[in-house]
């Protein structure tokens, strides 16, 4: 095994420890999680290394199943249970591809949580700042967090100025399914063609 | 007579508009975003693929090109033309009944206009005339109740909604005191060219602003078309409602059912 290897499997250790500790309130869970992913960002890793380390932090911080369902609106009552563990799987990997390549945008972000919104026992919207530089404005950022486990809380949504990405998400999956006449197979059929792109 | 007749083209134009909104309830007020009929989807997408191809071959670039230009130079141009949206803003807060945000507005035009030096700079947020929204037409019926009516794309100009079309002929009967003065009067300082240059500028200026993150989303979509459709009228619903809060555009119902953990 490389020197390599074995220090990303430190760095991922540390990180599943990192984010087991995070019994706590929204606002620190945002906190910690920004603040690991802007670590990771700035580390002297090559790409697919950061990648994997932000692929191992979402999957313990966000709510991938849920934002799956979500995303399915309408149309995940109509699946089989066979069709639905297929969309799951890939859904999944759609995510994570997508998520580490969206943040590897950035190289070293600032995000400054500043307040939060209780909306009941299950959500907390946190509202953060991420600070804006000579090419790219402020932008406000708020999180959707998941409370029902208070114990584990997690991601469900990002909402950028006011824009909601598990909606865009949802509506764009809703649109693909909608062409198909109602056949989850396009979608299904068009994540595979993303992840293996 | 020209511009009468214009008028009662366009009023009855919105309130056929307004009709048919409320016909298949799409008021504002209850209609989530995702409701607003694509009714003209197939067209949409043609010309949505036409302005893609224009954004890759012209205007990208451009954005590009003008992000090689000094900083102060590009946040001097975006203030100006802030300011010059000023001229459209005002009256509409007025006509949405914000008497307030329409003082602070003008307060905050005739300081960038005069020791702002024609807006190029912004001393009106260091005295705390910040946090400037810009208001249209189109917000103003929408405020008044009126349905947005389909989804659409316009050439060049990119998604709209027929409402929010229909409205934005209002500036070219008198309702944009910059147009008024640059291309429907001979003031003799300023033409048209000044005019169409600045709606041009806007357009490179904002482009620049979201070379990443256009590239991004059209890298991570698996239907481009729709995820721009859905981010515009989540934007458009948001200006609307004058929300900075992410509550009040969110429906929590959709996530009720959801149960993970």
């Amino acid at each position: 095994m490389s020197i390599k290897k074995i220090v990303k499997y430190i760095l991922i250790f540390n990180l599943s420890f990192t984010i087991s500790s995070f019994a706590e309130t929204p606002t620190n869970f945002i906190n910690k999680v920004t603040t690991e992913a802007s670590s990771i960002l700035k580390k002297n890793l090559s790409l697919s290394e950061k990648s994997d380390l932000l692929i191992e932090l979402a999957k313990q911080s966000v709510d991938i199943k849920g934002i799956g369902l979500y995303s399915l609106g309408k149309h995940k009552k109509t699946l089989s249970e066979s069709q639905l563990r297929d969309y799951e799987k890939l859904f999944e990997k759609y995510f994570l591809k997508s998520f580490s390549s969206r943040l590897s945008e950035y190289s070293d972000p600032k995000i400054n949580v500043v307040s939060q919104k209780y909306i009941n026992e299950k959500y907390t919207i946190v509202s953060s700042i991420l600070v804006g530089d000579e090419n790219r404005p402020e932008i406000k950022i708020d999180w959707r967090v998941y409370t029902k486990n208070p114990e584990k809380p997690l991601i469900r949504d990002l909402i950028i100025e006011g824009l909601s990405l598990a909606r865009t998400q949802r509506e764009e999956f809703n649109s693909v399914i909608k062409s198909a006449e109602g056949d989850i197979n396009l979608l299904l059929e068009n994540l595979r063609k993303f992840i293996n792109s | 007579m020209k511009k009468i007749l214009f008028s009662i083209i366009i009023s009855a134009f919105i309130s056929f508009n307004s009709f048919a909104g409320s016909d298949e309830e799409v008021n504002l007020n209850k209609v989530k975003n995702g409701e607003v009929k694509d009714c003209f989807e197939g067209l949409n997408r043609g010309i949505f693929a036409f302005n893609q191809v224009l954004d890759q071959t012209i205007i990208e670039p451009l954005a590009k090109g003008y992000r090689y230009l000094p900083s102060p130079i590009r946040e001097g141009t975006s203030n100006a033309l802030n300011n010059i949206s000023l001229v459209v803003t005002i009256p509409n807060n007025l006509l949405q009944g914000d008497i307030m945000l329409a003082g602070k507005n003008s307060a905050r035009f005739i300081v960038n206009t005069t020791i702002g030096i024609l807006g190029i700079f912004d001393p009106a947020s260091n005295m705390g005339l910040n946090d400037y929204e810009k208001e249209d037409w189109g917000q103003t019926l929408a405020t008044w109740g009126v349905g947005s009516g389909c989804y659409i794309v316009l050439p060049v100009l990119g998604p709209s909604t027929l409402r929010d079309t229909t409205a934005s002929l209002i500036n070219y009967v008198g309702g944009d005191a910059w147009y008024n003065i640059t291309v429907d009067e001979d003031t003799h300082y300023v033409s048209d060219f000044d005019y169409y240059a600045s709606r041009g500028l806007s357009g490179v200026d904002f482009r620049a602003k979201n070379i990443e993150s256009f590239d991004n989303l059209e890298k991570n979509s698996i239907d481009f078309y729709a995820s721009v459709k859905s981010l515009y009228l989540q934007d458009r619903k948001r200006r609307i409602l004058n929300s900075d809060q992410v509550i009040d555009t969110l429906d929590d119902s959709d996530w009720d059912e959801i149960e993970t953990n």
